[in-house]
């Protein structure tokens, strides 16, 4: 207990589940405010700008849709990494395992020769392996030879991207592409469909959120979600117990890298048909994934919602550039911002602020 | 062109390459040896170059376009100070957060500089005598600017600081131990925020530097990685002031190499080797006795509360 003026501060363990939602929606909440002077800066009035979003964001059903569709690479790659957070891997490398999976994906549909029913199936499943292999490259990294998991999945980002420039500029590039990065278009058989009057490929959303509840349910009620809690709680635990790091990382990475993977097939097999410059298929999903994963505290289920949030920003940056002539850089400052927001409020979850009682005035110093 | 002038050229582009990387370099190994880890880098670096970019181009005054990138680069180091410092947030996820604002912020700002060329870039110098020296004197004595005798000259002065002075002392060992470090009487908090914001000066530099002497120009994202380059760095140096000269001179060259040798190689696969070499000389250092040597502060990454364990 910490006593400041007439109030005290409390330490609490164990933060009820309305103190944790409501102090993330505080977080969005104020990284809104802050960001306001922004439309300012650009001649439009905040309140304006936020009623118009609303207004053209919900106001029909096509346009809702785009939250949906951008919502879907947040939650398969959010989901992976709820998983490696809790294993207390930092994969930072969701954007580089998407674009693996794109890359697998654009190989299947283009170049393997398979019957039609069995093109997304196998783009599905090459997608995922690529992801997983992309993943499992920086837990044996780690496991073995003690190499930070941040840099190496950061750094396999740059090498992924730039293997994928190298491929539409290069080997890849579509004959009939003149001129274009593009690889050739896909065939009919490798594209996903969409829900009507929108460009949701409802397959990749089905897969997302039942992999969520999957993913979920390991977590919570099997040996292995229990071994990757461990890991993560505490290693000295889990190295006393001789639980595997290598089995248990590795495991966690290739599941974390392989929905990465395939929300990349999802987006070469239902928005572009092609692959293209990585820029325009990861669009920042890897990196925002980190804000879905965080904000949803590490539960899967809870960043299907996260993701929803997030795929609402990305589609309110479509809007603002497209109708209110903004630039899009704007949601890289709002993600920054509700990041920073999110963690600095973290405090405020652990400790109760409450008036101090007359009869113990002088409590002093901290602990716990 | 033949071998010599080829090697001539090729070293002396990886000298001014190298600069951004070790003035960011020289930056973290200060935030790091005081325990706390800056992934804000690339944004404070991003921050930098264009912050420099803008004030130059504004008033023609390259140095002072320097001095206001270092001031950005350490007002954005403070917020990351003060939520892992102050707030006790996870150094991780606060340096993300940095990164994706700095990026973003330089990226909405700078979208009306885009592409102009900058008309008063920082001046290169001819060191009169050495540069006279043949080959050495083409290599290392010419065409670079100003900030690459200073960092090399502050490499020196930072180890210096670092291992033969009682602030060094104070400053690693509130990496090391906090706890022992308090109760010798060693404010931990202040000196933390000092090597957090003196790091976010130098990144702010070391991002300026692309912007008014190494390509005089302003284009977003033009920090390319970099700041992450310089996370690794840091590990590669083992957190040691001298080290990271050379090791930052060697990305300096392959970043340079990865344009120099496109007439070879597709230029799409050249680019991707500093990156790939930054794991590849990582986990060569995982082998053997070398991790040993390689060890990280103590207190790397954990925050610190009086009267806590």
């Amino acid at each position: 207990m910490k006593r400041i003026g007439p109030f005290v501060l409390e330490r609490k363990l164990h933060p009820s589940r309305a103190t944790v939602f409501g102090i993330s929606v505080l977080s969005v909440v104020v990284a809104l405010l802050v960001a306001a002077p922004v439309f300012a800066g650009y001649g439009v009035s905040p309140w304006k700008a936020y009623e118009a979003i609303g207004r053209g964001i919900f106001g029909s059903w096509p346009s809702f849709s785009e939250v949906l569709r951008r919502a879907i690479p947040l939650i398969l790659c959010g989901v992976g990494l709820t998983l490696a957070f809790r294993a207390q891997f930092w994969n930072i490398g969701a954007e580089g395992q998407l674009l693996a999976g794109a890359v697998a994906a654009t190989g299947v549909a283009l170049f393997l020769p398979v019957p039609d029913g069995l093109k997304l199936p196998l783009m599905f499943l090459f997608g995922f392996l690529a992801g997983a292999i992309w993943g499992l490259i920086p837990a044996l990294l780690r496991v073995k030879l003690g190499v930070n998991d941040v840099i190496s999945t950061l750094m396999l980002n740059y090498v992924m991207a730039y293997i994928v420039e190298w491929l539409v500029h290069g080997p890849w590039k579509g004959p009939t592409m003149r001129g274009f990065a593009y690889t050739d278009a896909f065939p009919l058989s490798a594209r996903l469909s969409y829900l009507p009057a929108t460009r949701v490929h409802w397959l990749t959303l089905v897969l997302g959120v039942v992999l969520a509840f999957i993913v979920a349910f390991v977590l919570a009620r099997t040996k292995l979600g229990y071994e990757i809690r461990v890991v993560g709680q505490n290693p000295d635990a889990a190295r006393y117990a001789g639980i595997s790091f290598t089995a248990v990382l590795s495991l966690v990475m290739i599941i974390s890298g392989g929905l990465a993977g395939l929300a990349g097939v999802g987006e070469v097999a239902g928005i572009h048909w092609r692959l293209r410059s990585p820029s325009h298929i990861s669009m920042n999903y890897g990196y925002t994934a980190i804000i879905v994963a965080w904000l949803a505290r590490g539960s899967p289920v809870a960043a299907i919602f996260t993701a929803l949030l997030f795929g609402l920003i990305f589609a309110a940056g479509d809007y603002m550039k497209t109708v209110l002539g903004l630039p899009f850089q704007i949601t890289g400052v709002f993600n920054g911002l509700i990041l920073f927001f999110l963690i600095g409020f973290d405090l405020l979850m652990f400790w109760r602020v409450r008036f101090a009682q007359k009869e113990k005035v002088w409590t002093s110093q901290a602990g716990s | 062109m033949d071998i010599a002038s080829w090697l001539v050229s090729t070293v002396s582009r990886a000298l001014a390459f190298g600069v951004p990387l070790l003035w960011g370099t020289l930056g973290e190994i200060y935030a790091e040896r005081a325990g706390v880890v800056n992934l804000g880098v690339e944004g404070m670096m991003i921050l930098g170059a264009f912050t420099a970019f803008a004030v130059t181009q504004s008033t023609g005054q390259p140095g002072f376009g320097l001095l206001c990138a270092a001031a950005i680069g350490g007002i954005a180091a403070l917020v990351h100070a003060f939520m892992t410092v102050t707030l006790r947030a996870n150094q991780y996820v606060s340096g993300l957060a940095l990164s994706m604002f700095g990026l973003g912020l330089a990226g909405l700002l700078g979208r009306g500089w885009e592409g102009k060329p900058l008309g008063n870039p920082l001046p290169t110098l001819t060191i009169p005598g050495l540069s006279k020296i043949p080959v050495l004197g083409a290599m290392l004595f010419q065409d670079q600017t100003i900030l690459t005798y200073l960092g090399i000259f502050l490499a020196f002065l930072l180890w210096l600081l670092l291992f033969r002075t009682r602030w060094g002392v104070a400053i690693r060992s509130v990496g090391e131990n906090p706890g022992t470090a308090d109760a010798l009487g060693i404010n931990v908090t202040l000196v933390r925020y000092l090597c957090v914001v003196f790091g976010g000066v130098l990144a702010g530099v070391g991002g300026g530097y692309l912007s008014v002497a190494y390509r005089p120009s302003w284009t977003e994202g033009m920090t390319a990685g970099m700041g992450w380059i310089v996370i690794a760095l840091t590990i590669f140096a083992s957190w040691d002031p001298l080290q990271a000269i050379w090791g930052a001179f060697f990305f300096g060259a392959l970043y340079h190499l990865s344009y120099r040798l496109q007439t070879y190689l597709s230029p799409e696969l050249l680019k991707l080797m500093p990156y790939l070499f930054a794991i590849v000389v990582l986990a060569a250092s995982g082998f053997g006795t070398a991790r040993h040597r390689r060890r990280a502060p103590g207190a790397l990454g954990v925050p610190y509360v009086r009267g806590e364990r």
